[in-house]
């Protein structure tokens, strides 16, 4: 059986490693290629990069930051940040990326996702949705979480599947950053919509919000995070020994 | 020097490298003339059956790679590479290989619990059917990173290892020199690495 996927996620920014957030770099962490070299080396099952400026102001700086990552580390890649037409698929994929993720992207040209599903294959899109809970709906947000599309988030994700999209990636800007566990009921939602690989982001704070995840939701096939892995909060190891341990299967 | 065939089908970045790393003179090329020079060939593949037979074809890179294998030299299929050195493929209709292996290339869909996600995809273990030169390196439940909705089937004269999914699926082949893995070595971490550290050794 396919296994669970632990997916740490790299937020850069000129070639250096930042905070999702505010686009700070984060202090005392390594180079992007050296952080990406000790997770594929300490059991990462594969990788995700995100850079807001990678297809803009920072693309000289990322498409060397990618190529350097994709020669050194033979796991797969996702790529993210500033993807808005199929010709930046085709630059990160030539860059050595196996997956490209796609946010506001998919948002602003209704046709990107199906175009590039066609081209390169389902396998290759993946959506990335920002939810947060209005009057008790899941809303998609972009602008990093400062603005409301109005639309209803698993309507939208239904909607990107059945163009083409091979996989989702779930963030929750409810749980994000506050490292009290993923947003289960979300999560859930969304798997129950959708036959495709779903990745759960948000709210990772400790190995027990993992074991809960997996557990809770059995259809969920990967658990993504950035800083609890950055600062070795989390040791991937000790993460899918403890992952394992509770019968979930994990690549050791 | 390995002579990874570029017919337009796939990205070829990660192969490349994963040869560098493991210190092995790769070129990617199309060029008749490279390709009888080289010792080994490697046919990768990602996309369509249909597309990528028509492009062996019509470009006689599929009849080069019959006549050097012939001669000898150790051939490997990634993939879709893999797939087509079967006799044929059900993918969205019946296309030829080019039927230097035995067996044929079926849908997921169909043979295995529908409430299997498809493509399989991710990592997942493979069992060691038989020994074999390709998978020297490697151990029963490695695992290895796979994309792919198709596999080979009725091949169980070149099967060397499967994954269970459900049911059995061929991981790997090998039948005289002629090699080929479903599952992607070049974003299979260490395990794949030593794929292909197997496949360069081949004489």
């Amino acid at each position: 059986m396919i296994t669970k996927r632990i997916i740490p996620c790299l937020y850069t920014k000129g070639g250096r490693v930042v905070k999702s957030g505010n686009g700070e770099p984060l202090q005392g962490v390594p180079t992007p290629v050296a952080l990406a070299r000790k997770y594929s080396d300490g059991g990462a099952d594969e990788l995700v990069f995100c850079d807001s400026t990678a297809l803009t102001e920072g693309r000289t700086t990322f498409t060397e930051t990618l190529k350097e990552v994709a020669r050194s580390v033979f796991i797969p890649l996702t790529v993210g940040g500033g993807i808005r037409r199929t010709a930046d698929f085709e630059h990160v994929l030539a860059c050595g990326a196996d997956k490209v993720s796609v946010n506001t992207g998919a948002l602003n040209n209704p046709s990107l996702v199906e175009e590039a599903a066609k081209k390169y294959g389902d396998q290759c899109v993946v959506v990335s949705v920002d939810v947060r809970r209005v009057q008790g709906e899941f809303r998609v947000f972009t602008d990093r979480g400062k603005t409301d599309t109005g639309l209803n988030a698993v309507e939208w994700i239904r909607r990107c599947v059945g163009n083409g999209a091979g996989e989702v990636m779930v963030n929750s800007l409810d749980t994000d950053g506050e490292r009290k566990g993923f947003d289960i009921e979300l999560l859930q939602a969304v798997c129950k919509a959708v036959k495709v690989p779903v990745v759960a982001s948000g709210g990772a704070g400790s190995i027990e919000d993992f074991v809960r995840l997996f557990q809770e939701i059995p259809d969920i096939d990967g658990g993504l995070a950035a800083s609890v892995f950055h600062f070795g909060e989390i040791d991937i190891g000790v993460l899918k020994e403890r992952l394992s341990q509770n019968k979930i299967h994990v690549r050791k | 020097m390995i002579a990874v065939i570029d017919y337009g089908v796939g990205n070829l970045f990660s192969i490349k490298s994963s040869f560098a790393r493991i210190g092995a003179d790769v070129v990617l090329t199309s060029e008749e003339k490279t390709i009888r020079n080289a010792d080994r060939i490697m046919l990768p593949g990602v996309g369509a059956f249909r597309d990528a037979a028509a492009k062996l074809k019509e470009t006689g890179l599929g009849e080069l790679v019959r006549t050097e294998l012939k001669k000898g030299k150790p051939v490997m299929g990634i993939c879709l590479g893999m797939q087509l050195l079967f006799e044929k493929s059900y993918e969205y209709g019946e296309h030829e290989g080019l039927g230097i292996l035995h067996g044929e290339v079926v849908p997921m869909r169909g043979y295995i619990d529908p409430r299997l996600k498809v493509p399989h995809i991710g990592w997942d273990s493979i069992h060691i059917e038989k020994p074999s030169r390709l998978l020297k390196y490697c151990k029963e439940g490695d695992y290895v990173y796979y994309v792919h909705s198709y596999f080979a089937s009725k091949c169980q004269d070149s099967v060397i290892a499967t994954s269970e999914y459900d049911k059995a699926l061929t991981a790997a082949v090998e039948k005289d020199n002629v090699f080929g893995c479903q599952f992607h070595p070049e974003k299979s971490g260490e395990v794949g690495l030593n794929v292909l550290r197997a496949f360069c050794e081949m004489k």
